[in-house]
């Protein structure tokens, strides 16, 4: 009456499930299969490993600090944060052809771009030009939210407030005189960054879309007027802005600023001496931080970096060793019991 | 007739071992009517006859439902951390872990009402049952939760009693009426209940007191103080059916929740399996991982900060309130964002995988056609699924004897009479007529004196309590049958099983059976009368004036009659040693000798005493029993005192031999139970030489086994007092068998229950006797304990399970007797037998017959417990290798408890990713087939002792997941070393790193998963091949399409362009080589030691 005693007057289902009878595969990873196994996955590392290591390899870098903390440095005279407009020169010569497209890259060190208040320091819906979120952006963005006036700041927040405003220009120096290598600044932000996630509002002109509201504080122009020869390339499309604003993970990084695709440098950099000439705006040295511009050609394993092909070369070796140590152990213990 | 019962209730409530006393007293007035002769008595009030076996209600469901389920440990703490999520700036939104959390909460509370509701209906049918009451004299109709106490109700046949009812009146003639117990206890047989007015004189009735109420319904028992006595059988208890009578009236004395039978259903405890307690103790090392990750994280940060420019660098200015914010708290709040960070290394989704894996898993057990029995057309019964893996980790197995290791199908061997041997012949050739014709008894040597033997015979007649079916008209065309016939000719050649006997043990039926076949036969009771038909096809009428009853302690029962020519005479059997005291000694060297005898072959023997009463003796023992039986305070003592009186200088007539044979493969079972290095305790009410037999029959004692043997034969040479005897002999058993472990000798130890209290409580250092007694027993592979008390039984069962090292212990049992260590034991199991349903509906596990037992331990535990520690370990594993990265992500993004992985990850990790396969692993892995586990039962010993979850495979499992963990950060971390990884130059972020670690830990885990699978199923394939490719494809979609609902698109096209760029590939592929290389090396060095199933499979079978 409380409870109903459960009459189980049926025979139970005689299926394969409910007998634990289902068919099965019973993998037996015998010594056939595995010593085999392992030396073909060696040599096949092994084989991916050589390749990585030569193409890494052949990769030509580049690398120059120019936070000017020796004195001997051009830079050191603007590292002193009071100095604006502060422009040195990087000068370098390559004795070989620096093989093209070369990828002009800069980078900073003891920056954590990967730090949670910062990375959440922005309004995605503002980026995403919703209007909207011009007047009231989101409070994650404080202190970068609004300015001293109660004005809305665009785009808020620590992450585009901090945007990296260094410029550079390339000279070769040919016979005494400095010639230009252009850069080509398109085509270095995700694509999808760049047609999809962010938009600028469709307020033409751009500029009226940020009525009422002011620019980061550390910027030295507003948003609309980062690039005003190219209005596809202004605004939150702003390549410069789409590559900062793509976080980096690791507190040393290094970001791609331009690309030398174009002229007479399109095979590369010839040899020669080059100029860099850097408009100093960027402070690091109050954190403890360097930049430095970095010169790369890339392969299709991306940039340089020995790692994968090193560390394919010890796991395939160690395959192999270890498909060796197996033989041994097997021919020791095992094969006598198969037999 | 104003008839008004003034009753005092005295409730004794007897749970196990413990002395929990509840009083109350209770007076009621029969129809309400107050008793003029009580004045000023306030009528108190007593609870209405609502049953509510339901926990909620509408209205508290929700509150109540909530607190319950948050008393769970693991639930609170969820709890916390998602409050903690809502209350305090944390680095993972509050979906993140209060999503799973309502998930869990809102299943677990969906099945919980949808099972209170069950009970809700049920408690309904019975509540609004129409029942006849009788008010003012008038019978009205009234919902049953109406009835008060002191309503006079009306039942009629086939009804059940609404509530515990004195019985008033009773259709029957005789004053009595017939009741079934079979939703009660399962025993089908009809009991017979008596009016008060039966054996009362026609003084009415004033005051009724009743004591001794015990939480078995076996042991019910009232009595009258001032005029006379009611017992057990005059009370009707709810849930009892009425039979064989039209309709009875009763007045009800307990209603609602305070019947017997609701107070039958309270307190069963739960039990809870050891695997809990080691998940636990896992648990409370993650926990102190993730305090202390947390706490290291937060010293890290702080420390970070104290270094100049690091604390708020230009880029990252703090806001005002943080500025404000007092550093204590500031730190406290990191510290708590930490741990919320760091939760999923504890996952809700454990707790729901084990339990889902537990009640699916069960499921197999009923579903097993092995475990069906046709006879009883059933199968096995699984009661709890909490214990399944419990099964696999045995080491003491306490057995009952009757109906467990024997089949408690009683047959009748042989007989002795007065010193001479009958031996019934092959019960075929004794049908075709041979013994009918030529004379119901056959001698063997020499025959007893006619007299002899009929007065034998007729004891056997009378002295029991067995009932003749009673036809109840056409349903029961056999019974009909057998009366018309008997009252014709009295032909004894129908077959016994014609003659619907039911007795409350199966050997009465035997002994009843038995006398038949020498030609006396028991046709019934007809009011007080027992009707006897001797050789002659005379019908002899005896007047049954006083049953003794049976009772374990006495081991013997006895019946007073009165013949027609008025003699009174006493019948009495019982075991040997209860009746040979009682009888002269010259009588008993004749008999015993066969008595040993059948004992040693391994037949139940029963002796068989008489006593010719003068009627002044009658008188006396008449006086002294109606004296004990009205007796308000230790009615049983008393009862006994007057019993142990009665039943002395009686001469012994005879002994019976009866067979009790072994259960289907019970020997193999038992010798397979020992091979799995189990310990068989064979606990039993028995006599010795009986158990000693059968336990040689089921080969748990050998012939080589040594015999240690502590009974009260052996304390009792000398003549010294037994404690020091007993002392003597523990010593000299625990310290002559030097090498215990080293000799290849089986020992094998015999006590009896007199000797056990002796060791449990003899004197003050007792404990000592029993630490003696432990380590004896611990170290003999077959202990027996005969002459057992039920509670005894629990008490050993206790004892081994809280000795050194909790080993598990299991009960197996059929009876009531045995429903003590069902519940006591760790694993309770019982059998479907012939004792009724206490034991099955008491167990963890019901099965059919003991041969099953071999199975259910060896085939289903050893895989339960296999798949359960794999997946208890596995889960650990999982989320430390998923969150570890995580935390040494906190060494390069300033300690700012920025995740790794993106929310989706977080949360879909242990819900979708990862959580299939290894549910079907749980559910479906055979690392060895069932058929090799059964065929070698050595096997059992490799997950002996928690084997899978000690902590050194913890160890282990931890390792791994620390290297895997390690290896998936520093891995990428060096990938990173150069964020460009594309051949466009472009670089990868933050959440590229995080997603190519997430990718390496998902593929990992499930191929490492994969890799221990050994028994791959469709089902295996379907899940661990689809969860990798619902990874894919999830991440596809989920970076693929700009979210309405989410503000931020973090992943938006991440996964995409990792795919796109072929250093992820490698790195990827090369990790999860990496992270599986051990355990594949291990795995092929580990398996000469560890034979494959198919390799056992071939050399075994």
């Amino acid at each position: 009456m409380m409870k109903e005693e459960l009459e189980t007057t049926n025979r139970p289902d005689n299926t394969a499930f409910t007998q634990q009878r289902l068919p099965a595969w019973q993998p037996m990873l015998s010594a056939g299969i595995v010593i085999p196994g392992f030396v073909l996955i060696g040599l096949a590392f092994i084989g991916i490993g050589v390749a990585l290591f030569i193409t890494s390899q052949n990769i030509t870098v580049l690398e120059k600090d120019y936070t000017g903390v020796e004195t001997t440095s051009d830079c050191y005279k603007c590292s002193n944060p009071s100095d604006k407009n502060c422009t040195c020169k990087l000068e370098f010569s390559l004795s070989n052809l620096f093989e093209g497209p070369v990828f002009f890259y800069y980078g900073l060190s003891n920056y954590f771009q990967s730090q949670r208040s910062y990375g959440a320091s922005k309004d995605e819906y503002q980026l995403s030009g919703d209007l909207d979120y011009f007047k009231t952006p989101i409070s994650a963005c404080s202190p970068y939210q609004y300015d001293a006036n109660q004005n809305p700041i665009v785009p808020c927040g620590s992450l585009a407030n901090s945007m990296f405003n260094d410029t550079f220009k390339l000279y070769q120096i040919v016979n005494g005189t400095k010639k230009l290598v252009p850069f080509d600044g398109k085509g270095i932000a995700w694509w999808t960054d760049y047609n999809i996630k962010y938009r600028n509002p469709s307020v033409t002109p751009l500029k009226n879309a940020f009525n009422g509201t002011v620019k980061p504080s550390f910027w030295s122009k507003p948003a609309y007027e980062l690039d005003t020869s190219d209005p596809s390339n202004n605004g939150f499309v702003n390549q410069d802005f789409l590559v900062w604003m793509r976080r980096a993970a690791l507190p040393d990084f290094r970001k791609l600023y331009r690309r030398i695709t174009e002229g007479d440098y399109a095979r590369g950099l010839p040899a020669g001496n080059y100029s860099l000439e850097i408009a100093y705006n960027y402070p690091v040295l109050s954190f403890g931080g360097r930049k430095k511009v970095v010169f790369s050609n890339v392969s299709w394993m991306g940039g340089k970096n020995q790692f994968l092909g090193i560390a394919y070369l010890v796991v395939g070796s160690l395959c192999v060793v270890m498909s060796m140590v197996m033989l041994i152990v097997y021919a020791k213990f095992k094969f006598p019991e198969d037999d | 007739s104003a008839l008004s019962i003034l009753a005092n209730l005295t409730h004794v409530i007897c749970a196990f071992g413990r002395d929990e006393r509840r009083v109350d007293s209770r007076t009621i007035y029969v129809g309400h009517r107050p008793c003029p002769a009580t004045d000023a008595f306030i009528p108190p009030k007593f609870c209405d006859n609502r049953i509510v076996s339901s926990k909620y209600t509408v209205w508290n469901f929700l509150p109540k439902n909530l607190f319950e389920q948050f008393r769970r440990i693991a639930n609170f703490y969820f709890l916390i951390i998602f409050l903690v999520q809502v209350i305090v700036d944390t680095p993972t939104s509050p979906v993140t872990s209060g999503l799973p959390l309502f998930f869990v909460i809102t299943v677990t509370a969906i099945k919980q009402g949808y099972e209170d509701w069950l009970r809700h209906k049920a408690d309904n049918e019975v509540n609004k049952y129409l029942v006849t009451v009788l008010e003012d004299g008038r019978r009205t109709r009234k919902e049953s939760e109406k009835i008060k106490v002191g309503d006079v109700v009306e039942v009629v046949e086939d009804e059940t009693f609404p509530c515990d009812l004195i019985l008033l009146q009773s259709s029957r003639e005789d004053e009595t009426c017939f009741v079934t117990t079979a939703s009660l206890d399962g025993e089908s047989n009809h009991k017979v209940e008596c009016c008060y007015s039966n054996t009362s004189v026609t003084v009415p009735l004033r005051r009724v007191v009743c004591g001794g109420m015990t939480l078995f319904v076996t042991f019910f028992s009232l009595c009258v103080v001032s005029l006379r006595s009611l017992g057990p059988e005059n009370l009707l208890l709810k849930g009892a059916t009425l039979k064989n009578t039209q309709k009875i009236y009763g007045v009800a004395v307990y209603s609602g929740m305070e019947t017997k039978m609701a107070l039958n259903y309270q307190g069963k405890s739960q039990k809870r399996s050891v695997v809990e307690k080691s998940i636990n103790a896992f648990l409370l090392v993650y926990l102190c991982i993730l305090v202390s990750k947390a706490l290291v994280c937060t010293t890290l940060k702080y420390v970070w900060q104290s270094q100049p420019g690091q604390e708020e660098p230009w880029y990252n200015q703090k806001t005002q309130k943080e500025k404000d914010a007092n550093l204590y708290l500031n730190m406290f709040t990191d510290f708590l964002s930490f741990m919320v960070l760091f939760n999923f290394i504890i996952p809700v989704s454990m707790y729901v995988t084990v339990e889902m894996q537990k009640f699916l898993g069960s499921f197999f057990i009923s579903w097993d056609k092995d475990f069906f029995d046709p006879e009883i057309q059933e199968g096995a019964l699984v009661n709890t699924s909490d214990l399944n893996e419990e099964l696999g980790q045995v080491e003491y197995v306490f057995t009952d004897k009757t109906g467990t290791l024997t089949q408690n199908s009683m047959e009748f061997i042989e007989c002795c009479i007065d010193g001479f041997q009958y031996k019934n012949r092959d019960s075929s050739t004794e049908l075709d007529g041979f013994c009918v014709t030529d004379g119901p008894v056959s001698m063997l040597q020499q025959k007893a004196g006619r007299e002899e033997e009929e007065l034998f015979l007729r004891a056997l007649c009378l002295c029991h309590t067995v009932q003749v079916k009673e036809s109840t008209g056409q349903e029961d065309g056999v019974g009909d049958q057998v009366d018309g016939v008997l009252g014709l000719d009295g032909e004894m050649v129908h077959p016994a099983e014609l003659r619907g006997f039911i007795a409350s043990s199966p050997d009465e039926v035997a002994l009843v059976k038995g006398a038949m076949k020498y030609g006396f036969t028991f046709l019934g009771m007809e009011s007080k009368n027992m009707r006897v038909m001797n050789r002659d096809k005379d019908v002899e009428t005896y007047e049954l004036l006083h049953v003794l009853n049976f009772d374990p302690v006495r081991r013997r029962m006895s019946v007073i009659v009165r013949s027609n020519c008025g003699d009174i005479m006493l019948f009495c059997k019982g075991a040997d040693s209860s009746i040979f005291p009682r009888v002269r000694q010259e009588e008993v060297d004749r008999i015993s000798m066969h008595v040993e005898r059948n004992a040693t072959e391994g037949y139940r023997t029963l002796c068989v005493a008489y006593k010719l009463l003068s009627s002044e003796e009658y008188a006396q023992a008449d006086a002294g029993l109606r004296e004990a039986r009205l007796a308000l305070d230790d009615r049983e003592e008393k009862l006994m005192a007057v019993y142990n009186q009665v039943e002395t200088g009686m001469s012994l007539i005879g002994a019976t031999a009866v067979e009790d044979r072994l259960q289907e493969e019970a020997a193999e079972t038992m010798e397979a139970l020992q091979r799995a290095g189990m310990k068989v305790w064979v606990l039993t009410g028995d006599k010795m030489e009986t158990a000693k037999s059968t336990c040689y029959a089921c080969r748990l004692f050998q012939r080589g086994t040594e015999l240690l043997e502590l009974t009260v034969r052996t304390l009792e040479d000398g003549g010294r007092r037994r404690e020091e005897r007993l002392h003597e002999v523990l010593s000299a058993f625990s310290f002559s068998p030097r090498s215990w472990t080293s000799a290849k000798q089986d020992y094998g130890f015999i006590i009896d229950g007199a000797t056990l209290s002796l060791v449990f409580n003899s004197s003050p250092d007792s404990s000592h006797y029993k630490s003696l007694f432990l380590q004896i027993c611990q170290n003999c592979t077959t202990v027996l304990c005969c002459r057992m008390a039920p509670l005894q039984k629990a008490q050993i069962v206790n004892m081994v399970k809280n000795s050194k090292g909790s080993p598990i212990t299991l009960s197996i049992g059929d009876g009531a007797n045995d429903v003590s260590m069902i519940l006591e034991a760790h694993i309770g199991i019982g059998i479907k037998g012939k004792e009724g349903r206490q034991a099955v509906r008491n167990s963890d596990y019901a099965i059919p017959k003991l041969k099953h037992l071999k199975k259910l331990l060896l085939g289903h535990g050893h895989l339960y417990y296999v798949r359960i520690a794999h997946l208890v370990q596995y889960f650990f594993y999982k989320n430390l290798c998923f969150i570890l990265p995580q935390f040494l992500y906190q060494f390069f993004c300033g300690s700012s408890q920025q995740p790794l992985y993106d929310a989706a990850y977080l949360t879909m990790y242990n819900i979708c990713f990862t959580s299939m396969p290894i549910l079907a692993y749980s559910l479906l892995e055979q690392h060895i087939c069932m058929e090799v586990l059964m065929s070698n039962a050595t096997l059992y010993r490799d997950v002996a002792k928690n084997a899978m979850l000690r902590w050194s495979p913890f160890l282990y499992w931890t390792l791994l997941g620390v290297y895997q963990g390690l290896l998936f950060f520093f891995g990428v971390r060096f990938l990173f070393s150069n964020p460009a990884l594309q051949d466009n130059g472009q670089v990868f972020g933050n959440w590229s790193y995080g997603t190519i670690v997430f990718t390496v830990l998902v593929f990992t885990v499930t191929l490492k998963l994969a890799m221990d699978t050994r028994h791959w199923t469709w089902i295996n394939h379907f899940v661990i091949w689809g969860s990798l490719a619902f990874y894919m494809v999830f991440s596809f979609f989920w970076g693929g399409i700009i979210w309405p609902f989410l503000r931020q698109q973090r992943l938006y096209f991440v996964f995409a362009n990792m795919l796109r760029s072929v250093s992820a590939w490698l790195v990827i592929i090369l990790l999860i080589l990496l992270s599986l290389l051990p355990e594949i090396l291990l795995l092929v060095l580990r398996k000469p030691r560890w034979p494959h199933s198919r390799q056992v499979r071939y050399t075994h079978i």
